[in-house]
């Protein structure tokens, strides 16, 4: 590239080549740290909003009087992380809780929200983050088709625990053409969730400023 | 080194494309295609990347040594996606949610180190930009294509969710093809985009020998008849 002569013989050296590419490295590396520092602010407050809105739709925001987002609790799971539940409360009553809940698809981790009536009935469902296949796995998303609206209203004696699954695996949900794997697991990760509130409903339903005094 | 504008343009939509011409990119070609929005999605989102690497490569091409090129150039494009990865999720975040999916995909684009290989490391600033968007553009254009084909002969759609990408007003291009359509999965699947693409690059280079023939028939008036035969 240069034809300067003297310029090229140093161009030319092992130890050139290696501090080049460190330098570069280096360089990548300050870019990204400021490019997350930038942006770390904001993209917490969109998914503080996201998580938001996402309860809003599995809690219908009429049912309670208090900020979701500040009722919370950790409650210890067997299998993993404790979970934090977020409590919907009306004149101080537990009405609803909005839980996260995971499970592994066909391309990662699919995150969904439930909202569950004091009753244990399902409010509603929503598939929060997924790396499912575009065109394909990605049915499982609202926006997209209306098949995880089927779960509103459902609980664990509706069906009966034996029918929460997928058709092909004997239960009463459809699969999609071409994705099995994908709503096997949004099924599957539903009925832990209903199990979930089953074991730990007194812990769940104990209104949070209660639970502060203990 | 310099190239004329209209050969880059040229070269980036047609007669060196990214997909029809150079069959670079397959791996998020075949994993993206299966409806024609999500390959506008790819399209855009990786025309964006090509301008950006093919900018620094180009303003960078003097300190880059030949010998660490390729590393060089990797930590270059990497560097750039993650950046857009982070800005879009912060700033531009009801875009990022329906493109999100498909930026790390731009990562194994080996298309993008091929124009930083062979395009923008030797060119100015300027040549190197116009040539990222001409073949982003000609990488869109392919996507959607074999997009469209694989969503009409897939699920009888064509551009459905458009309106999630671009926003309401483009709910006129979401329509449906073949109403009642049961789906034909081996479209929808990547065998399907194999066998789409397969089909495409035939008609394609029917397409150019048909030109070819014609140029030269203006040369040679007595071949209409073998023209007209073949019609």
């Amino acid at each position: 590239m240069s034809t300067d002569g003297k310029k090229s013989i140093l161009r030319e050296g092992a130890m050139f080549q290696g501090i080049l590419l460190g330098g570069f490295a280096m360089a990548a590396a300050a870019l990204l740290a400021f490019g997350n520092e930038g942006t770390y602010a904001a993209i917490q407050e969109r998914k503080a909003e996201d998580l938001k809105a996402s309860i809003n739709q599995v809690i219908p925001p009429n049912l309670h009087d208090n900020n979701i987002l500040d009722d919370t609790l950790s409650i210890p799971h067997p299998a993993g992380d404790p979970i934090t539940v977020y409590q919907a409360q009306r004149k101080g009553q537990t009405v609803a809780v909005a839980y996260r809940m995971s499970g592994f698809g066909y391309g990662g981790e699919i995150a969904v929200i439930m909202g569950i009536e004091a009753n244990g009935k399902l409010l509603g469902v929503r598939v929060l983050s997924h790396t499912e296949t575009p065109g394909l796995g990605d049915k499982i998303e609202e926006k997209k088709d209306d098949w995880i609206l089927k779960f509103n209203g459902l609980s664990l004696g509706n069906p009966s625990p034996d029918k929460w699954a997928v058709k092909k695996d004997g239960g009463q949900f459809d699969q999609f053409s071409g994705a099995t794997i994908t709503p096997r697991t949004v099924v599957t990760t539903i009925k832990r969730g209903l199990e979930f509130f089953n074991s730990n409903k007194v812990k769940l339903l104990a209104p949070k400023k209660m639970e502060a005094k203990q | 080194m310099s190239t004329p504008y209209k050969t880059i343009m040229a070269d980036g939509l047609w007669s060196n494309n990214v997909v029809f011409a150079q069959l670079l990119a397959l791996c998020p070609l075949l994993a993206v295609t299966g409806t024609a929005t999500n390959g506008l999605g790819m399209g855009l989102a990786t025309t964006a990347v090509m301008m950006t690497t093919g900018l620094s490569v180009s303003l960078l091409r003097n300190a880059i040594t030949p010998e660490v090129r390729i590393p060089a150039f990797v930590l270059i494009i990497a560097t750039v996606v993650t950046l857009v990865d982070m800005a879009m999720n912060a700033w531009l975040h009801e875009l990022y949610k329906v493109l999100g999916l498909f930026i790390p995909l731009i990562v194994t684009n080996c298309a993008i180190l091929g124009r930083a290989e062979s395009f923008a490391v030797k060119e100015k600033a300027l040549p190197s930009i116009v040539d990222g968007i001409m073949m982003g553009l000609g990488f869109t254009f392919s996507l959607v294509l074999l997009g469209a084909v694989r969503e009409i002969l897939g699920s009888g759609t064509l551009f459905a969710n458009a309106s999630l990408l671009l926003g309401s007003p483009f709910s006129i291009l979401e329509t449906v093809i073949i109403p009642d359509y049961k789906g034909f999965l081996l479209f929808v699947l990547p065998p399907g985009g194999f066998i789409a693409l397969g089909f495409i690059l035939a008609g394609k280079n029917l397409l150019e020998k048909k030109l070819e023939g014609r140029a030269a028939d203006d040369e040679t008036p007595e071949t209409p008849v073998a023209e007209a035969e073949a019609r």
